[in-house]
């Protein structure tokens, strides 16, 4: 995120920093700091999941076997896990400069969210046809009574807030992507694919708690 | 700060001087015209929920109706606690004096992210534009805390309100980690943690729950909105939803957002208190960490919001203990800043006015928090004019004080120039009293049942309401006279100097106005902050002035 735009190959020095080894400190705490709200962010909805699923247990476990596909839960975590992987290995080798090597990781990395949002994609028409859908336009036959259409709002607001997230995060890894390719990284700047790199993470590690909720339990 | 500074020239332009033009203003990064952009932008959203409070007073000077339909009453009133809360007490100090003055007191050249630090104000422009917005279409008619069902079903304009304040919140979080990183890694060399400046300690306190509260509050709020516009059910009891997780949500945010009100205050008044008594601070470090007990046990006492709510009387009682730990930590700073005072060599100006206003109120609010917080007792008071007096007293009476008190001590910092400081005793002494006449009156009659949110009252509330609107008038005259002589004093003041109080503050070791580039060498700390211990003969008197600024 931060200074994450600035374009050489040797890390220009902001004039307010007095050495490189600060701005880069600065640089990661700021991105630690933003990750922890980001967290907080989604701490809201899931203490909204926890009182709803404490409020109505049965239907939300009924919800979650009838309503929602294992397969493409499973699936996705793979995909994701696979892609935190690549991007590691992507800033693992900017790093020692094998920059077009590090492009192809990353852009391994971005086809992997490509996949995860197919799915998604594939998810979501399947809930419309259903009427699965959130408050007033639930009309899903099988999984009736108090709170059904929560477990659905709940669905697609945590869904949809980290599908957007993903959205984000593939844009980051585009513009790395490119950066790398153009061997812009090395052994001494190496700041903004490792903040992207967190970032990515970050978003990997939001699905690997919504995986449990929303398509185990 | 350090006696090398003193031999350093300043020959670099100041920083309003530096570069001409709106351009140059537009696309800043230098913390200081940043912060300078935040005093115009919240003063002027100020200016406008000042507008609101009027037209609520106006309305309340007699029993029955008196200029607008109830309607209008319930958005006045919920279009002046959004300004006010949304658009200036959260941003203010820290977004100016905390922009300005954060970096010059750690001896860094800017922030952290001084890119990050503008975008901050383009969020907050963009979050006041979509509420300024929402309020010209008609404003909404929740009251600030949006509580469901009613929020969620209102026919008024909502979502953009909803949305400003969401937007807004983003730049508080990018304020917030901007402070906490270049407190972290921006401080210069020999500026260790326990010489740090409180008013770093306090802003430091204010970020962490910045960025640890505000997120939550931008989910309630999307959320709110969400089903506002799609009924998707999440706080409606019809389809399953409970409108009391909106209220803890809520209140996870805003219990701790008084306290991102009030820390800033409490950053300001320990550097004045230092300025004026000439004293070292008593207590130094149990002022410094008791910021950061505030801000922790401000995260576990959103209950007492909810006593009346529909929570079990076990949480209820908890929450309420948990409350008063709140005000032991105040009473420790309370109590050293009046240690400070005793015996100290007092300059009575108007900052040092504030200070007492200040004190006052802070202990008085304080005091009718605590009282709030037992449990037996709110049940009467909750949502009446008790509690309006309540939060009033700590906002208007602690939370403006402080910034008042601010804006006095560091003008001649920030513009270089002196304002008259007989317009400014006069105007502190309207201030505060108009401040007591103002809500004085509303406890009582909070006491006596008057509930809150009521654009009519029975007659006999009607003595007291007079009063109160008296007094609001006298605040508001008090209000536009500051504003008169501070605009006056930027062509009219005499040339303040770098150091006209004499303060020991760090940030007084530059030129006044301070030069685009903060410190043309980092400076060297090399003893605490606020040092006005003597010092045995022979010793560097610390600081001296530092020279003029070269400009012209
Ligand atoms: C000594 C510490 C404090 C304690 C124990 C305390 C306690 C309370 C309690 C129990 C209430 C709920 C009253 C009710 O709704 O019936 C309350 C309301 C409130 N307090 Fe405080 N308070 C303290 C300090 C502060 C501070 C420092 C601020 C602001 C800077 C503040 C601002 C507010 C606001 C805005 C409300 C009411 C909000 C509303 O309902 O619209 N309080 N306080
Ligand atoms: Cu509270």
């Amino acid at each position: 995120m931060p200074e994450a735009t600035t374009p050489a190959i040797e890390p220009p020095l902001a004039h307010h920093f007095v050495s490189m080894r600060q701005q880069t400190e600065a640089a990661r705490l700021g991105m630690w700091l933003f990750l922890v709200s980001e967290v907080l962010l989604f701490t809201g909805l899931f203490t909204a999941y926890a009182v709803y699923r404490f409020l109505y247990p049965t239907v939300f476990e009924e919800a979650s076997r009838k309503g929602v596909e294992l397969w493409a839960g499973t699936t996705n975590t793979f995909v994701l896990i696979t892609s935190s992987l690549t991007v590691a290995l992507g800033y693992h080798f900017a790093k020692e400069g094998r920059g077009k090597l590090a492009a192809a990781l990353l852009a391994v990395s971005l086809a992997l969210g490509f996949v995860f949002l197919g799915i998604k994609a594939i998810e979501y028409t399947n809930h419309f046809h259903e009427g699965q859908l959130p408050g007033k336009f639930y009309h899903f036959a099988e999984v009736q009574g108090p709170g059904a259409s929560m477990f659905f709002t709940l669905y697609f607001i945590m869904t949809g807030l980290h599908g957007a997230h993903v959205v984000v995060g593939m844009t980051v890894l585009a513009i790395m992507a490119v950066r790398a390719w153009r061997e812009e990284f090395g052994p001494v700047h190496f700041a903004p694919i490792e903040l992207a790199g967190l970032y990515w993470h970050l978003v990997d590690l939001i699905w690997i708690f919504l995986y449990p909720l929303l398509y185990l339990i | 700060m350090n006696p090398s500074a003193n031999s350093v020239v300043y020959n670099t332009p100041n920083y309003l001087d530096a570069e001409g033009g709106v351009r140059s203003w537009l696309f800043t990064r230098d913390h200081k015209r940043i912060g300078v952009m935040y005093l115009v932008l919240t003063t002027s959203a100020f200016a406008l929920g000042g507008l609101f409070a009027m037209l609520i007073r106006i309305e309340l000077l007699t029993p029955g109706p008196t200029i607008m339909s109830a309607m209008t009453y319930n958005r006045m009133f919920t279009l002046h606690g959004v300004v006010m809360i949304f658009l200036f007490m959260v941003p203010a100090i820290p977004g100016i004096f905390g922009n300005f003055f954060l970096p010059l007191m750690l001896g860094a050249q800017d922030v952290a992210f001084p890119r990050l630090n503008l975008l901050s104000v383009y969020l907050y422009l963009v979050g006041a534009t979509i509420a300024v917005w929402g309020m010209i279409q008609g404003g909404a008619d929740t009251g600030w805390t949006f509580y469901a069902p009613y929020s969620t079903t209102t026919t008024t304009k909502v979502v953009p309100i909803l949305l400003g304040a969401f937007v807004i919140g983003f730049s508080s979080i990018v304020t917030g980690i901007n402070f906490i990183v270049t407190t972290h890694t921006m401080r210069g060399p020999g500026l260790t943690w326990d010489r740090m400046p409180l008013f770093v300690w306090s802003i430091y306190a204010t970020s962490i729950i910045q960025v640890l509260a505000t997120p939550v509050l931008g989910m309630v709020l999307l959320l709110v909105a969400i089903e506002h516009s799609f009924g998707f059910g999440i706080f409606d009891p019809a389809r399953g939803g409970d409108p009391i997780l909106l209220q803890h949500l809520f209140w996870f945010y805003s219990h701790p957002a008084v306290y991102i009100m009030v820390l800033p205050a409490m950053a300001v008044i320990s550097e004045v208190v230092c300025a004026f008594a000439r004293k070292n601070m008593f207590g130094y470090k149990a002022v410094a960490y008791s910021s950061l007990g505030i801000a922790f046990v401000g995260f576990f006492t959103w209950g007492h919001h909810l006593f009346t709510s529909g929570q079990s009387a076990f949480d209820a009682g908890i929450f309420g203990v948990l409350s008063m730990f709140v005000g032991i930590f105040t009473a420790i700073k309370v109590f050293n800043w009046t240690a400070t005072l005793y015996k100290g060599a007092i300059k009575f100006t108007a900052p040092f006015a504030y200070v007492c206003g200040f004190l006052f109120f802070l202990v008085f609010g304080g005091m009718t928090g605590v009282a709030l917080a037992t449990v037996s007792l709110d049940v009467h008071w909750q949502d009446t004019y008790f509690v309006v007096a309540h939060f009033h007293f700590i906002m208007v009476g602690g939370t403006i004080m402080a910034f008042l008190a601010g804006i006095h001590y560091w003008w001649p910092k920030m513009f270089g120039r002196m304002y008259s400081e007989g317009w400014a005793l006069v105007a502190a002494c309207t201030i505060i009293f108009g401040f007591n006449a103002t809500f004085i009156p509303q406890f009582l009659l909070g006491n006596m049942g008057m509930p809150r949110r009521y654009y009519s009252y029975p007659a006999q509330f009607w003595p007291l309401n007079v009063a109160s609107t008296a007094g609001a008038s006298l605040l508001g005259f008090g209000f536009l006279l500051v504003l008169v002589y501070l605009l006056l004093s930027l062509k009219y003041g005499r040339v303040a100097g770098a150091n006209p109080w004499g303060s020991r503050g760090f940030e007084w070791n530059t030129p006044s106005p301070p030069s685009a580039l903060n410190f043309p060498v980092p400076p060297v700390f090399t003893h605490g902050p606020h040092d006005y211990q003597d010092r045995g003969p022979g010793e560097e008197p610390s600081p001296t002035p530092p020279p003029e600024a070269q400009h012209a």
